[in-house]
């Protein structure tokens, strides 16, 4: 497997790496993937009183396109609105990382995972998905 | 030192300088067909085919009347099982034995004698990887035609007892198939004892040159195979197709050199081994595949838990390995091997199999465990997996989302 430039960027030094504290009030956590297939993710968001996203970060359990599709999305997610958010797909992260077809679930993993830190967000302070 | 280091002989090896230097000369100066009769470039390539048949047999105690010449332990497979079951199945019956951790070209021919009509059990092995005698001599039926283990396993190294199964083979007067192909130069094979009715080899696995193997063939008592390639009729009608001279020629000299040297170099082998898995077991949670008693000291294969397989090689891309994680492939499925042994998917997918070989040296080992302490230590900090585990979590008890 030849990756590209790019998830080599992002595996070697990957960004926003760490956790927060869960039970943060402000903190939503998504954790997508099961360690059966071989990828697990972990993001989490830091929303501002604004509805902004002021920081994230990442733990993954996975291939390089899975560590790099995760790392991006922290970079991407941060100063957009949780709508803002949502609106990121898979198609993007693909495209930027220059994924090849059979790591294509890694990218959809990371929008999964963006889809669940902001439910999770979303449900600790009682709005509707 | 040179990087990458190459730890993936069980891959493939290279040719040793003293074989290709063998190999050369029947390329040019010596090129004749050893099929032609009629004159002395014939006669010069017969001899050297001939010779490197009694080096060949010379290492595994056969006769060199029983050796055949093919393209590599696929073909021979192929050839043993497609061979022996079209020739014995109408008569013997129309069943076959393998095991669950065989290689593809075994496993993938036994589908296919699955489409023609034949039924076949796939063993499961127990935990250490080894195939249990009583299931495996319960299986045996009256119909039962022929059974195929194979000697070494490619992925975790451990050695079946084939000792053991060719008896119970014998017994039933069922025809008893070894793919070999990993085992040449590292377990002592003699065929003149062992109860085994057809073996593979390959030459590109003990440091000869790539497409060119061996089926042994016992002619006492006599197995009969059905060809499968057809043509001049040549190895006896076994086998059509042109001999290539220089490719055979270096399967004898890497084979007569295996002999040589085997007890010296399995210990030293086993001295790197055991350098690798002391520093491997400095690292917390790692788990050996597979017997470490019953195995080739050429072999260690090792789950990092919490941490990919694939990542780790991409981390440790100083280190050419190979790992259980199949997530290089459109499929998402970990290795077959380390399921059969009850591996959860989980280890399977953090495993890498380290291969150590005639030209890895101590220096080469203590990069690679240096490498591999900083690298598990980096994606464990990066691993949810690690987190929780480190939290107390246990991972069985999660509900994951599986995609």
């Amino acid at each position: 497997m030849s990756y590209s430039a790019k998830v080599i960027d992002h595996y070697e030094n990957p960004r926003n790496v760490g956790s927060f504290d869960q039970n943060e009030e402000n903190v939503g956590t998504g954790m997508v993937g099961a360690p059966a297939c071989g990828d697990v993710m972990k993001l989490q968001i830091r929303v501002g009183k604004d509805g902004v996203i002021e920081d994230a970060r990442f733990k993954t359990y996975g291939c390089g396109s899975a560590i790099a599709s995760s790392s991006l999305v922290t970079e991407w997610v941060k100063g957009k609105t949780m709508e803002e958010a949502l609106a990121i797909k898979n198609a993007e992260i693909a495209e930027e990382l220059a994924l090849p077809p059979v790591k294509i679930h890694c990218s959809i993993l990371a929008e999964d995972a963006i889809k669940a830190a902001v439910a999770d967000y979303r449900k600790k302070h009682g709005e509707n998905n | 030192m040179n990087l990458p280091i190459y730890l993936d002989y069980s891959a493939t090896t290279p040719v040793d300088p003293r074989v290709t230097e063998k190999m050369l000369p029947y390329l040019t100066t010596h090129f004749g067909n050893p099929a032609s009769r009629s004159h002395s470039f014939g006669w010069t390539a017969e001899a050297a085919v001939e010779k490197a048949r009694e080096q060949v047999a010379g290492l595994v105690g056969a006769d060199p009347k029983e050796i055949v010449w093919t393209s590599g332990a696929t073909e021979s497979d192929n050839l043993a099982i497609k061979g022996a079951a079209h020739f014995y199945g109408a008569t013997k019956g129309k069943h076959l034995i393998t095991v669950k951790t065989e290689h593809k070209a075994v496993l993938d021919t036994m589908r296919e004698m699955e489409r023609q009509g034949f039924r076949v059990t796939y063993l499961d092995v127990r935990e250490n990887g080894l195939v249990d005698l009583e299931t495996f001599r319960a299986a045996l039926t009256p119909d039962t035609c022929l059974a195929s283990v194979m000697l070494v396993n490619n992925e975790i190294g451990v050695i079946q007892p084939i000792a053991e199964m060719g008896a119970l083979c014998r017994e039933k007067g069922v025809i008893f198939h070894v793919d070999a192909a990993q085992a040449t130069g590292k377990v002592a094979i003699d065929l003149k004892a062992l109860p085994v009715d057809l073996m593979s080899f390959s030459a590109h696995k003990t440091y000869g040159p790539k497409g060119i193997g061996a089926l042994y063939a016992r002619r006492k008592p006599r197995v009969r195979l059905q060809a499968e390639m057809h043509g001049g009729g040549h190895e006896r009608g076994f086998r059509s197709g042109t001999l290539p001279t220089h490719q055979i020629v270096g399967m004898g000299e890497a084979f007569a050199m295996a002999g040589e040297g085997m007890s010296a170099e399995n210990a030293r082998i086993a001295r790197l081994r055991d350098r690798l898995l002391a520093g491997i077991s400095g690292i917390e949670a790692t788990h050996v595949n597979g017997d470490l008693n019953a195995r080739i000291p050429h072999n260690l294969n090792v789950s990092f838990a919490y941490v990919e397989g694939e990542s780790l090689m991409m981390a440790i891309k100083d280190l050419a390995v190979s790992s259980g994680s199949a997530c290089t492939s459109a499929s998402l499925e970990p290795s077959y091997v380390l399921r059969a042994l009850g591996r959860s998917d989980e280890l399977a997918h953090s495993s890498i199999r380290f291969t150590l070989g005639r030209f890895t040296t101590e220096a080469e080992i203590d990069y690679a465990i240096s490498l591999l302490r900083e690298k598990v230590g980096k994606l464990r900090a990066m691993s949810p997996l690690w987190e929780m585990a480190q939290a107390g979590v246990d991972l069985n008890t999660v509900q994951w989302a599986a995609h």
